[in-house]
């Protein structure tokens, strides 16, 4: 049997689909708490990494080929004026019509803690410590990729007639989206660095490497929106039904409920979420004072690693098609 | 392309469209058409192994009725399609004239939307600063641009389009009934700037329905007819092929 394009791409979802579905059947891996044997441990993790490297490398070689890469470099750099004018353009277009401007980017997360913290905060008081800071950690990470997606979505569609008129390369557009997400998020940190100082939260040195989730989530994000903004081309549904998934997503990542006073079983299941993952790693240096070790490092890695491959894939495999369904 | 003259080579062209007769825009509709065998797509072939070659320093018209796959064509070769089968090259620098004013944002101004036009040709603010009052006293737009173009007329639209497109000396310049642009002053401008990027070596397609506007611009021509080739050759001959038809 001959490795096809196609046979290769079915190949590399479904060794995704395989070693995400089995972190099913190793719970502890998920909650990482039990005391492991170090045999175990090596383990999940070799079989971890050779998942994420597999689909890593056989998406890139099925994409990628050496003069390929060359000619998307060169186009890259050819463009990367545009990303720049579209990603300061989305950015200056948000606030235009707005009064209060770029003030609002940093508003809205302090204004939500505060309505959700009235609320939760007496609920939850005894598990969580400062839970301001442990809802506006949560919400940073979370609402940067659910913004991210959203707007990236429609952004194909959304500049349909440039695509149709112009040879551009198409990935511009999500890429520009999730950017200027990007940009938002930072606002968003000068709003947690407030709430953190004005709490009173212990500093910790590790907040200083808060990028490194930061980063994990925008590669993820950006596998995604290249997903859907594919997707929605030929689904105009689509929009819609995100919307909903994203909402029982929110209440699957712990934003502001402690993860711990759910029972193992469900915790397995939130282990599934990447965005725990990822919501988690920024908690743990935010917070905890505590640079996650190496498995949550693979778990974030391969997460991410694999939405990016997945949406370079899709993303792809149909640019050329777009043009047939606006 | 072996050939050093050959500027635009297309070889066995085709191009297939799926027309839907009721086109699907949701998962729901897919899926409940798809489980109840409802989808049906009919072919149409825009174009149908269309092979011609253009040389350097040439002027190449494409003719042909409503319909005949001409924007197509200059589509392909624009990179904006790509074709079903067969393969197309462009040697240099590609400046398309497709549809004036494409990919403006009737939100921003002329000012942001030259920088943007230009970026999307690959050209870096540093450069379009230096064309920058070249565009805007072409399209006679001084007054006008710190307006938002939905302000424009579709008159000053299409100047500006024209304005940004031409302000680099290409060389490969792809036209699509360029020449209607505005008033009567504005089309000898625009001829004027045109015959100026043939004079420095550019390479042109074009695409019109006046034959003597073909006869008197191009040496050689291309007559489709229903998205296959008619005749291709000298502009005169083929004029003559396409007013017989």
């Amino acid at each position: 049997m001959t490795l096809t394009k196609h046979r290769l791409a079915l190949l590399t979802i479904a060794m995704t689909v395989i070693y995400f579905a089995l972190f099913m059947f190793l719970p502890e891996s998920v909650v990482g708490n039990r005391a492991e044997s170090l045999l175990l441990y090596i383990s999940k993790v070799m079989f971890l990494g050779m998942g994420a490297s597999v689909t890593t490398a056989s998406t890139l070689i099925l994409i990628y080929k050496k003069e390929f890469i060359k000619w998307q470099m060169e186009s890259f750099r050819r463009f990367k004026y545009l990303l720049r004018l579209l990603v300061k353009r989305d950015f200056v277009s948000r606030y235009r019509k707005s009064m209060l401007g770029v003030l609002w980017s940093l508003l809205n997360p302090l204004l939500t803690m505060l309505v959700i913290t009235m609320v939760f905060s007496y609920i939850f008081n005894r598990a969580i410590d400062n839970f301001p800071v442990y809802l506006l950690s949560g919400q940073l990470i979370f609402h940067f990729y659910t913004e991210s997606t959203t707007r990236a979505m429609n952004s194909v569609i959304g500049h349909q007639a440039i695509i149709r008129k112009v040879y551009i390369p198409k990935y511009i557009f999500p890429l520009s989206s999730v950017l200027s997400s990007l940009v938002n998020v930072l606002f968003s940190l000068i709003a947690f660095v407030l709430v953190f100082i004005v709490t009173r939260a212990p500093f910790h040195w590790t907040i200083l490497l808060v990028p490194i989730p930061m980063l994990y989530t925008f590669v993820f994000s950006l596998g995604v929106a290249m997903i859907l903004s594919s997707l929605a081309v030929f689904f105009r549904d689509l929009t819609y039904l995100y919307g909903i998934f994203t909402t029982l997503l929110m209440y699957l990542t712990p934003l502001f409920y402690p993860a711990e006073i759910l029972p193992r079983r469900v915790l397995t299941l939130i282990g599934l979420n990447p965005m725990y993952h990822f919501v988690d790693y920024f908690r743990s240096l935010a917070l905890r004072g505590v640079v996650p070790g190496l498995w949550a490092n693979m778990v974030c890695f391969a997460f991410s690693m694999a939405a990016l491959c997945c949406g370079v894939y899709v993303f792809m495999a149909n640019q050329d098609r777009y043009y047939l369904y606006f | 392309m072996e050939n050093e003259q050959t500027m635009i080579s297309v070889e066995n062209v085709s191009m297939r469209f799926n027309l839907s007769k009721d086109k699907i825009m949701g998962l729901k509709e897919y899926v409940i058409k798809s489980l109840n065998r409802q989808i049906y797509f009919e072919e149409f072939w825009a174009l149908k192994d269309v092979s011609f070659e253009v040389n350097r320093g040439e002027v190449f018209g494409v003719m042909g009725l409503n319909g005949a796959g001409k924007s197509t064509l200059l589509k392909i070769i624009a990179r904006v399609y790509k074709p079903t089968l067969g393969a197309v090259s462009v040697r240099g620098e590609l400046a398309p004239l497709l549809e004036l004013g494409a990919g403006f944002d009737p939100e921003f101004s002329a000012r942001d939307n030259i920088y943007m036009n230009g970026a999307m040709f690959g050209h870096p603010p540093k450069y379009m600063d230096e064309k920058y009052e070249e565009i805007i006293d072409f399209a006679e737009l001084r007054e006008f641009e710190d307006v938002a173009i939905k302000n424009y007329s579709s008159g000053m639209t299409a100047r500006l389009g024209f304005a940004v497109a031409t302000s680099v000396q290409p060389d490969v310049l792809i036209a699509d009934e360029i020449l209607g642009v505005g008033d009567y002053k504005f089309q000898a401008k625009c001829k004027e700037r045109i015959f100026g990027m043939i004079g420095r070596g550019a390479t042109v397609l074009l695409t019109s329905h006046n034959e003597t506007q073909i006869k008197s611009m191009c040496s050689r021509a291309i007559l489709l007819r229903k998205g296959e080739v008619a005749c291709v050759g000298d502009a005169a001959e083929v004029c003559d092929v396409y007013k017989e038809a």
